[in-house]
């Protein structure tokens, strides 16, 4: 029995030095950004550059716009699925898995040769960019949001509103979708974080996002992108604390359910 | 259960008329078109491409064009990182898991190594080459502290982080957190009853393994790996940031086709992006396959 957990705690110990080394080494590096001293000049720099903000700002837009587009996408359909069109649900859920079997280094290909000749000339465009970004998030969103709608009864739901004369507008804003806001916001944050960084659909497009710049900064300097990289990481924990604190904190207050 | 009855219920109430049916259509048009206008038809029109000669015409070449050595090469190298780190982070990724569930360890452990491996496995792209460049590159702190410390110079003994093995160790900081998270709930599911009715039957801890455990482990064992190899089989970002596009990987020669046609042939581009789904699409269906299977013991 001991034996078993010394093991336990071996492997766990190797896991941790790997994990931990290169973030532990990630920061010190950062913090050689002036030569002799241990700063965080680095990290002023970085947030100093115009571009930076710049490209954040751009890549901040397009996650926000592909998280509308996504859940008005997605919502309404698996809602109506759920409630109508029962058979249509391994199409769907077929169609939104379907980006695992597409990288996106061939979505972005697919995308250029369709849509860089007329009669749909939209390679320049914005839109083909939160398009690609929507198809890249659908496995997710369309997880989180089918989970949701799993964990109550939506039949049951929308059928005592609708007896109640509650009309389509107020079933969906004011019983369905607060009861899904869990769901909603792990889907939200999921697609964030995957669109903030993204760099192989901005760099094919050629996008001033917040990918490619980290990328062009790791080309040409040596501490901000370290400094970049420790940034990265603290928003990633960020957003997926946040959708661990939601689940945590809402779930218990949710409306109808099974209990 | 649940989804059983709701789906009873739902037939009952979808089927009264028969002009529900069309209607019913009508809801995923949205969504349909969308996906075929953005997923689909792209994608179509590689697949397409690839059996196009410049002229438009049908033709075989492209296809066996993919056979051609540097191309072979290329699918080959891919592969080999996909392989390498489905493996070594399959392998260890399990002991990980298996520490923390069947372990023994304090309870308070296996969140915080979910919680942390949910962060690293979306911890990809442009930042995880930065830190692997700052950490183990040439003038990395972990190469600098080894050779000025311990007189190791892991650059003269063949370590080198823009190649294969440094790529394969950079894939690992994503790979065997997502092994963690998806191996956990296999591993929840071996019953504590198994072992003791093999011990009760005088079963040795080896037969246990033998007979029990690793027969029940490996389908979903198997397909966690798969997955894993799909997911570095597609990854583009990662080490285009890490060797600036000097390891020839198909992502990698895809984009330098995409921005420059590198191969002097647009449709023996589309070829090996058709590839790559067709490899992809193989991984999937053998995951789903086996996850079916090992779903008979595990639920």
């Amino acid at each position: 029995m001991s034996a078993r957990r010394g093991w336990a705690w071996l492997w766990l110990f190797l896991g941790f030095l790997y994990f931990f080394i290169p973030l532990l080494g990630t920061f010190i590096f950062s913090l050689h950004g002036k030569r002799g001293v241990l700063s965080f000049a680095a990290y002023h720099r970085v947030f100093a550059d115009p571009l930076f903000i710049e490209t954040f700002t751009f890549s901040l837009q397009m996650a926000i716009l592909t998280i509308i587009v996504g859940l008005c996408l997605i919502i309404p359909t698996v809602i109506w699925i759920h409630l109508r069109a029962p058979w249509a649900k391994p199409v769907v859920e077929t169609f939104s898995l379907l980006p695992f079997v597409i990288p996106p280094i061939v979505l972005v290909f697919g995308l250029i040769r369709m849509y860089s000749a007329p009669p749909f000339q939209l390679v320049s465009s914005r839109l083909l960019l939160v398009a690609g970004y929507v198809v890249l998030s659908f496995p997710y969103i369309y997880r989180s949001v089918d989970a949701g709608l799993r964990a109550i009864d939506l039949r049951g739901l929308t059928e005592a509103a609708q007896s109640l004369g509650a009309g389509w507008g107020t079933i969906m804003f004011k019983v369905v979708l607060p009861n899904m806001r869990v769901s909603l916001l792990s889907a939200a944050f999921l697609t964030f974080s995957i669109v903030i960084g993204e760099l192989t659909l901005a760099v094919m497009l050629a996008w001033p996002a917040f990918g490619p710049y980290m990328a062009l900064v790791g080309r040409d300097l040596a501490y901000e992108p370290a400094a970049l990289a420790i940034l990265s990481f603290l928003l990633t924990w960020g957003l997926i604390g946040l959708i661990q604190f939601a689940s945590r904190r809402l779930a218990g207050s949710a409306l109808g359910g099974t209990h | 259960m649940k989804q059983q009855s709701e789906g009873q219920r739902g037939a009952r109430v979808a089927r009264p008329s028969s002009s529900a049916r069309p209607r019913a259509w009508l809801g995923i048009v949205p969504f349909a078109v969308f996906c075929l206008a953005f997923m689909i038809l792209p994608a179509g029109s590689l697949l397409v491409g690839s059996f196009q000669d410049p002229q438009g015409a049908f033709t075989l070449a492209n296809i066996a064009h993919l056979f051609r050595p540097d191309i072979l090469k290329c699918y080959l190298v891919t592969i080999e990182v996909s392989a390498v780190t489905a493996v070594a982070g399959g392998l260890f990724g399990l002991l990980l898991a298996f520490s923390v569930t069947l372990g023994g360890l304090p309870k308070g452990l296996r969140s915080g190594l979910l919680t942390f491996s949910g962060v690293a496995s979306n911890f990809a792209g442009v930042p995880l080459a930065f830190a692997f460049i700052a950490t183990m590159g040439r003038v990395g702190m972990v190469t600098v502290v080894l050779k000025t410390v311990f007189g190791i110079n892991l650059y003269e003994h063949g370590f080198n982080l823009y190649s294969f093995w440094g790529l394969c160790l950079t894939y690992l900081y994503f790979q065997l957190p997502l092994m963690v998270l998806i191996i956990t709930p296999a591993l929840d599911g071996m019953k504590k009853e198994w072992r003791e009715a093999s011990e009760s039957l005088g079963a040795s801890k080896t037969q246990y393994w033998l007979h029990i455990g690793l027969p029940i482990l490996a389908p979903p064992l198997l397909s966690c790996m798969i997955l894993l190899f799909g997911n570095a089989f597609g990854a583009y970002a990662t080490a285009y940031a890490l060797t600036g596009g000097l390891l020839n990987l198909v992502p990698i020669l895809i984009g330098a086709q995409i921005q420059g046609d590198v191969l002097h042939d647009p449709n023996l581009g589309y070829a090996l992006a058709f590839g790559m789904v067709v490899v992809m699409t193989a991984c999937i269906l053998a995951y789903t396959a086996l996850q079916k299977r090992a779903s008979r013991w595990l639920r």
